[in-house]
């Protein structure tokens, strides 16, 4: 620390600070996404993470692959071969099939990715002194988010089109376009499901201080959907309708729904639905059809447009469970106190 | 000096019940260098953060550069750099990628913002360990680190809470005397909080004493000691190189002198205490008297002394209220709530 001053006549002169305004100068909000994603792509726990799903879809488009023969040669829809949503859909029972497996995977890259997101921040004492910075404090929240998602949505679009590349030159069969609009929202809807995970973990990271908590609670309900919701659905179904039968076929239908309704407050019957839509494309209804809605009805896969419109429900239930979990983070942490 | 750079006008901040902050009003000039002095939990980080608009006062306004900071507090904090007291870094990043993030926060262009963190990081002593990991660290590095990051800004306010704690005290020295250089030169005003009490007295123009969030006084330190102490402002101790003798005589003698309001004895040391400055007139008495002088020494009050004294005086207000144990509770509370 020596003769600091002579430094300090030039570094705060006047004409180093006009300088300043013709330069090119990067957003607070960009300058923190990058800062983001930086740490977040060399991080152990993206890579473990990364690992994890690169295996999962390789091994589930291992299982398809062998199995693909019987599927294209099975029934033909309509002269149609859709044949790479068979690769990503096909299996023969010993894996599930890539969609399935993300609706659990999902779950976990997005709380993985987002459980600490403010708490380890304010933990370190990190919080105090960006907050302490010209930025706006949602830019930070929002910066938490999109860094995230921007990360996966580059995983998924990748994964897929080396998926789309490898079926090419494997099997030589040219791709068609409703293949990659259906491929394409599925990654979409992939990174939706994702995303709400997160908003829930960065929720739950604002809301408690320590990491630790915020990740089990976040674990505790992913593992609550997945598992005890149903049992607890069963239990609820059994105790309260009537035995189905002494129900007539109407009644039967009717509470079948009610059931189906119940199930889809879970985000991942959600995730499932959807994409089941949108890669099986003989998926008519996600709930029960009765003979004569079936009556009259041709036998071919549905157009996209008619499959984006089954699945709408479910898309805007994703993302309203979303954008509701950032909002009530977003709501929470603006009037925070920051300090540890 | 009639420029004012911070102004507080009834700050009050409730947490519940309690009152952290109680109706503070206090107005910091340009280029001044102010002293936030008070035990733990009085409640200057709470007003620092009110300044920084961190948080939100319950009542009362802040203006800081002439923005008000609760609702304009981006604007405050390009002007302010501020130093929290248990700052933490990116622990995986480099220290200089650290400052590099923080200068691009504040809009410092891409083309200048590497240079000029280098700059600052061998300013404050760090250039030999730049790219260490922050997290590789000590704390006084830390500290360090936390200076340069103030700096890269450019602020025209400086605000630093508890900035000496751990660092060694060669290290305070220059931290201090950097700070005293960088407030005369760019005229930037400083406001630092402490309880180390001879440091802020060694370094600030200005000294406010805070508890249980209320500023008890203001003023410079040398008019804050007279006004407390004005009952025996001027204590000389005598050594001799022997015992005294013939005390009771000396003693007698002493407190003819005009002024003298006190006069012990311990082994060779005599102690007067006296309403004004007369300690020739010691000296000359007990040369005439025969006895060896060793040494003479003037005693000064510092603000340990000060502190003391109005913290006392608090605390005997408090008791004589019957609410002794309002301190202690309060400390007990906050543990509660974290």
């Amino acid at each position: 620390m020596e003769s600091p001053v002579i430094y300090f006549k030039d570094q705060f002169s006047k004409r180093l600070k006009s300088d300043l305004t013709h330069h090119h100068i990067v957003s607070p909000f960009s300058t923190i996404v990058r800062k983001e994603i930086g740490d977040l792509v060399r991080s152990w726990r993206f890579i473990v993470l990364l690992a994890l799903i690169v295996l999962t879809f390789f091994g589930s488009i291992y299982v398809s692959m062998t199995n693909l023969k019987t599927a294209v040669t099975g029934p033909m829809e309509e002269g149609r071969l859709l044949l790479y949503l068979k690769i990503l859909t096909t299996t023969d029972g010993s894996l599930p099939s890539f969609h399935i497996f993300m609706s659990f995977l999902g779950a976990i890259l997005g709380i993985g990715l987002g459980f600490d997101a403010v708490n380890a921040e304010q933990q370190n004492g990190t919080l105090i002194r960006l907050l302490a910075q010209p930025v706006y404090r949602d830019n930070l929240l929002l910066a938490k988010f999109i860094s995230p998602v921007i990360v996966i949505t580059t995983l998924f679009l990748s994964l897929s089109l080396l998926m789309i590349g490898g079926g090419l030159i494997i099997t030589g069969v040219s791709i068609e376009w409703v293949e990659v609009l259906r491929i394409l929202s599925f990654v979409l809807l992939t990174v939706l499901y994702v995303g709400f995970w997160l908003s829930l973990s960065i929720l739950l990271s604002v809301k408690f201080k320590q990491a630790t908590t915020s990740a089990l609670t976040a674990i505790g309900i992913w593992l609550f959907f997945t598992i005890f919701y149903k049992i607890v659905v069963n239990m609820v179904v059994k105790a309260f309708l009537p035995d189905p039968a002494f129900l007539s076929q109407g009644e039967v239908l009717y509470y079948n729904n009610v059931i189906l309704n119940l199930l889809r407050f879970s985000p991942s019957q959600l995730y499932t639905d959807a994409t089941t839509v949108l890669l099986l494309p003989a998926v008519r209804s996600l709930g029960p059809l009765t003979m004569e809605q079936m009556a009259g009805a041709i036998p071919t896969p549905l157009s996209f447009r008619e499959s984006l419109l089954v699945a709408w429900p479910q898309i805007t239930g994703l993302l309203a469970a979303t954008v509701l979990c950032f909002a009530l983070s977003y709501y929470l942490f603006m009037r925070r106190e920051i300090r540890g | 000096m009639e420029n004012p750079v911070i102004e507080l006008m009834g700050l009050t901040k409730l947490y519940g019940s309690l009152k952290a902050v109680d109706n503070l009003s206090l107005t910091i000039q340009k280029g001044e260098i102010y002293g936030l002095l008070g035990p733990n939990g009085a409640g200057k980080t709470t007003t620092i953060l009110m300044m920084l608009g961190l948080t939100e006062p319950t009542s009362g306004k802040v203006t800081v550069c002439g923005y008000n900071a609760t609702s304009n507090p981006v604007a405050v904090k390009k002007k302010v750099g501020y130093m929290p007291d248990n700052m933490g870094f990116y622990d995986g990043m480099s220290a200089l990628d650290n400052l590099v993030y923080i200068g691009r926060l504040n809009g410092i262009p891409e083309s200048t913002v590497r240079p000029r963190a280098t700059e600052m990081m061998d300013l404050v002593g760090l250039g030999q360990a730049m790219n260490k990991k922050a997290g590789t660290y000590s704390r006084g590095m830390k500290q360090r680190l936390g200076l340069a990051e103030v700096l890269i800004k450019q602020p025209e306010v400086i605000i630093m809470d508890e900035p000496t704690l751990g660092i060694d005290p060669a290290g305070v020295s220059a931290f201090l005397s950097l700070i005293r250089q960088l407030s005369n030169q760019q005229n930037i005003t400083v406001l630092l909080s402490s309880h180390h009490l001879n440091q802020v007295q060694r370094v600030c123009d200005r000294v406010g004493i805070f508890v249980e969030g209320r500023l008890l006084a203001s003023d410079h330190i040398a008019r804050l000691s007279n006004h407390l102490f004005s009952r025996d402002a001027h204590v000389v101790k005598i050594t001799f190189d022997d015992q005294v003798t013939g005390w009771t005589e000396c003693q007698a003698g002493l407190l003819n002198i005009e002024g003298v309001t006190r006069a012990t004895v311990h082994e060779n040391t005599v102690e007067v205490s006296c309403t004004r400055n007369a300690t020739p007139e010691f000296v000359r008495y007990f040369v005439g008297k025969g006895l060896n002088i060793m040494g003479v020494h003037q005693k000064e009050y510092g603000l340990e002394e000060i502190y003391q004294r109005y913290f006392e005086n608090n605390l005997t207000e408090k008791e004589s209220n019957g609410k002794s144990g309002n301190l202690f509770q309060r400390s007990i509370f906050k543990k509660i709530k974290k």
